[in-house]
């Protein structure tokens, strides 16, 4: 799994005590807009065959970003590669050393670890919400969130609001 | 158990970058769900950042989180960079354990 929203929820929901699965869930739902990446993207890399195959795995944020940002398609396909290497090395490179380094933290409480997830999610939420609709949805999922946390198991709630975001998208 | 969840987790991640490189352009362009993925992060990651600031398991609490919360908000507000947001918001939790 290369893609850090949804590591970061698979994580968060293991971590609160939720299922491995509801974890999952809400893991791939945040991975669907890599498809709509793909997507995007697949005009401008044209990429066949097992180069396809390695691509798809760089389908992140800060590739589609970087990538769609040139005016020049070739600009666009160097930028799609190089960023995507590089990030997928120093990620896993960095995510390595806080596997290890886990071991060595022994309340991880007393470092403020524990508020580090919420502000890590919020960081990745923020530039998301530059338009009203966003900010209102943001808001009310937030809300629904903790409506329900007290009655279904953990992880619960994540789904639910996917459901009613999906519904409203949907609908509206 | 926890591991198979990982693995379709990372192999359905993996699905659905791939299915966007390789579907037809017709396929996602359907307004409907062009409009209604991309709420799809902002709906959850908000889900996430309010149930990991006021829950511990079951129980809605109030803590040092909620203030770390709010100083990653102003760090956010100021353009802070990820990393920054993140320090922000685990030293103020720890400061106000200490105190």
């Amino acid at each position: 799994m290369f893609t850090g929203a949804s590591q970061f929820a698979l994580v968060g929901v293991i971590g609160g005590g939720g299922g491995v699965w509801a974890g999952a869930v809400a893991a791939v739902l945040l991975g669907s807009r890599n498809a709509l990446y793909g997507l995007r993207l697949s005009s401008l890399l044209e990429v066949r065959g097992l180069k396809r195959v390695l691509a798809a795995q760089f389908v992140i944020d800060e590739t589609t970003a970087m990538a769609i940002a040139r005016d020049d398609p070739s600009a666009g396909r160097f930028a799609f590669w190089s960023t995507g290497f590089a990030l997928f090395i120093f990620w896993n490179l960095g995510t390595l050393a806080g596997a290890l380094a886990a071991h060595v933290v022994s309340n991880p409480k007393t470092l403020g670890l524990d508020a580090a997830p919420p502000a890590a999610f919020l960081a990745l939420l923020a530039p998301r919400l530059r338009a009203r609709e966003p900010l209102a949805v943001a808001l009310a999922a937030a809300v629904v969130a903790i409506a329900v946390l007290p009655f279904v198991p953990a992880g619960v709630p994540l789904l639910i609001v996917a459901l009613l975001v999906a519904l409203f998208g949907y609908l509206r | 158990m926890m591991w198979a969840g990982v693995l379709v987790a990372s192999l359905a991640c993996y699905g659905l970058k791939l299915a966007g490189l390789s579907l037809p352009q017709s396929w996602l362009a359907d307004a409907r769900v062009q409009r209604t993925v991309p709420l799809i992060p902002i709906a959850l990651l908000a889900a996430l950042v309010a149930t990991q600031t006021f829950s511990t398991g079951h129980t809605l609490v109030l803590d040092v989180r909620a203030a770390a919360l709010a100083v990653a908000v102003m760090a956010v507000l100021l353009r802070a960079p990820f990393l920054v947001v993140v320090a922000a918001a685990a030293a103020t939790a720890a400061l106000l354990r200490l105190v």
